[in-house]
């Protein structure tokens, strides 16, 4: 465990030293600046526009920190040729997977605790821009602490995006791996399709295939309740519950996917 | 090739000049009147709603809000332009994708449904349109009462059909949550529908229940255009009692002044003065009031 916690701390060292945390200043300056160029634009939609934006701001770059670091943790150590030292010392195959992992995912997680701050500051200063009368009709208060709901799946969403990119990394090409990756989440959008798929098709075997894919791939769309936080709609704490328990079942999966193939990779 | 560094205030200067040179490009730019003019239309690239909803993945809310703004600015551009003919022709499309990315959209049903009715120019004049997107939204939230008195306001306001107006607003009465004065309110349209005191009756409501401060100041200058009707009302019979005093049309306010009718040049109550000419009291077109709505008649039974 010691050893899997000083991969990590290293991962999230060289995300820092790689300058990954840039990504929070472009972050920042996204939401400000919109929070004050939109004004005008929107017919008092302000708030309602900004939460969106900084939900699905924060959702865009974690999942392009998670699909660009996760699938070169493991090639860049072989690209590199350090994983020849790396795997002399008394490191073993599985506690060198699960501490990349959990570097990467302690990244994702400073950043998106950075992100959220950022964008509840800017939420409370919005919230002093309008009159009581104004902010009586919407759905909820601008900070509205039930928007963590929908930031705690995204993370969840972010970690299981890692974990694919990470399984991937661990026997192809970066560029594959990216285009696996962002190809398995683009299809975890579409997993209603893939259930409701013999309503449109004649063949059996089609939408058997169809059916078993829906319970096979990832469903990502499940991971989005952005928009019923931000019209403070119920979202049941049982449904957060299981959501939170697929993405980590499936994490799981992947994980032992990924040692497995690791483990077996020979570097000779 | 030397790979030695250069020095940094070199470069610091051949960047601060190409810098300018980019500006003074740009600003030459803008003196020649940008790019020559295209009349090609605004453009929709995906006019299918459901299309759109799938290609937003997890970001449909977003591309609501973009949407959204499109819509707005659509509207607002066509408005403003000084082209005669106005055409909206994407308003309808570009709100009925917002709505179907994000069925909760409520202010782009509500005000939608506002730039949809609104009589040409200020808008496309397509009740039917807004009534069919009110319609949706109330198929999207079935408890939802400000949908049924909109639909109600469209056949009052813009159909002048106080007999429907009425039967809305006394179908959204009866939704859960509904406040008490759409019973009234109902009885009044059917009573006095198309009279300018039921008229300032119900976008006084509107103004009360309006989920924006959008909504809100659309309502006010509502009732301001009833209250500059009211006054051009008067400054009618003040022109009137001139002409019948003197004989002759005044050439303009400073007659009706001199004569005592007017302390000072009258103004709307947006602040643009009234126009007077060969004896006829019009609203000012530079008026944010501008045009003024084409006044319900009164429900003969």
């Amino acid at each position: 465990m010691r050893v899997i916690g000083h991969v990590a701390v290293n991962v999230f060292k060289e995300s820092v030293r790689d300058k990954v945390l840039y990504s929070l200043v472009a972050f920042a300056a996204l939401l400000i600046g919109v929070a004050y160029l939109i004004g005008q634009l929107t017919a008092g939609q302000d708030v309602k526009i900004i939460k969106d934006l900084g939900l699905a701001a924060i959702a865009t770059f974690g999942l392009l920190i998670a699909v660009f670091i996760g699938i070169g943790l493991v090639w860049k150590e072989v690209d590199r040729r350090s994983i020849y030292s790396l795997l002399s010392k008394p490191i073993r195959r599985h506690e060198f997977i699960l501490g990349k992992y959990a570097g990467l995912s302690l990244t994702l997680i400073v950043n998106v605790a950075i992100m959220t701050l950022a964008f509840y500051a800017v939420l409370a200063y919005m919230n002093t821009q309008f009159s009581e009368a104004s902010r009586s009709v919407w759905p909820a208060p601008a900070t509205d602490p039930g928007m963590l709901r929908a930031i705690g799946l995204i993370v969840v969403e972010l970690l299981l995006v890692t974990a694919i990119a990470l399984f991937f990394s661990t026997f192809s090409s970066p560029l594959l791996s990216a285009g696996l990756t962002f190809g398995l989440w683009v299809i975890g959008h579409f997993n209603a399709d893939l259930r409701n798929f013999e309503a449109v098709v004649e063949s059996k075997t089609a939408a058997y295939l169809a059916r078993g894919l829906y319970y096979v791939l990832p469903n990502f769309a499940a991971f989005d309740i952005k928009t019923q936080v931000v019209n403070a709609l119920p979202v049941a704490p049982s449904y957060l519950a299981a959501t939170t328990a697929y993405g980590l079942v499936y994490i799981s999966f992947l994980l032992v996917g990924a040692v497995v193939i690791f483990s077996r990779r020979d570097f000779k | 090739m030397s790979g030695r560094p250069g020095c940094p205030g070199v470069a610091l200067a051949v960047m601060a000049t190409l810098m300018a040179a980019v500006i003074g490009l740009q600003a030459v730019h803008e003196r020649g009147g940008g790019p020559p003019a295209s009349d090609a239309p605004e453009f929709l690239y995906v006019r299918s709603p459901e299309a759109m909803r799938r290609l937003a993945l997890s970001y449909q809310s977003l591309v609501a809000d973009l949407y959204w703004i499109r819509a707005v600015q659509h509207y607002g551009g066509t408005r403003l332009s000084a082209n005669p003919d106005k055409r909206y022709e994407l308003l309808y499309p570009l709100l009925d994708l917002t709505t179907t990315l994000e069925p909760r959209f409520n202010v782009a049903y509500l005000f939608g449904s506002l730039f949809l009715a609104e009589s040409p120019p200020g808008g496309p004049g397509r009740p039917d349109l807004a009534i069919a997107l009110l319609d949706r939204g109330l198929r999207a939230q079935p408890s939802k009462w400000e949908f049924a008195q909109a639909i109600g306001f469209v056949h009052y306001w813009w159909r002048h059909d106080y007999e429907q107006a009425a039967e809305w607003f006394t179908r959204a009465a009866k939704f859960p949550n509904a406040p008490f004065w759409l019973t009234t309110l109902a009885a009044t349209t059917l009573a006095e529908g198309g009279s300018r005191g039921s008229s300032r009756i119900l976008w006084e409501q509107f103004a009360r229940s309006a989920e924006t401060e959008a909504l809100r100041n659309e309502a006010v200058r509502r009732l301001q255009q009833l209250d500059a009707m009211d006054q051009m009302d008067r400054l009618r019979q003040m022109v009137d009692a001139y002409r019948q005093r003197g004989g002759a049309l005044p050439s303009g306010w400073i007659d009706l002044v001199r004569a005592g009718y007017l302390r000072a040049l009258p103004a709307d109550p947006a602040g643009t003065p009234y126009v007077l000419q060969d004896g006829a009291v019009m609203l000012g077109r530079g008026s944010r009031l501008f045009p003024l709505p084409i006044e319900p008649q009164r429900l003969v039974h």
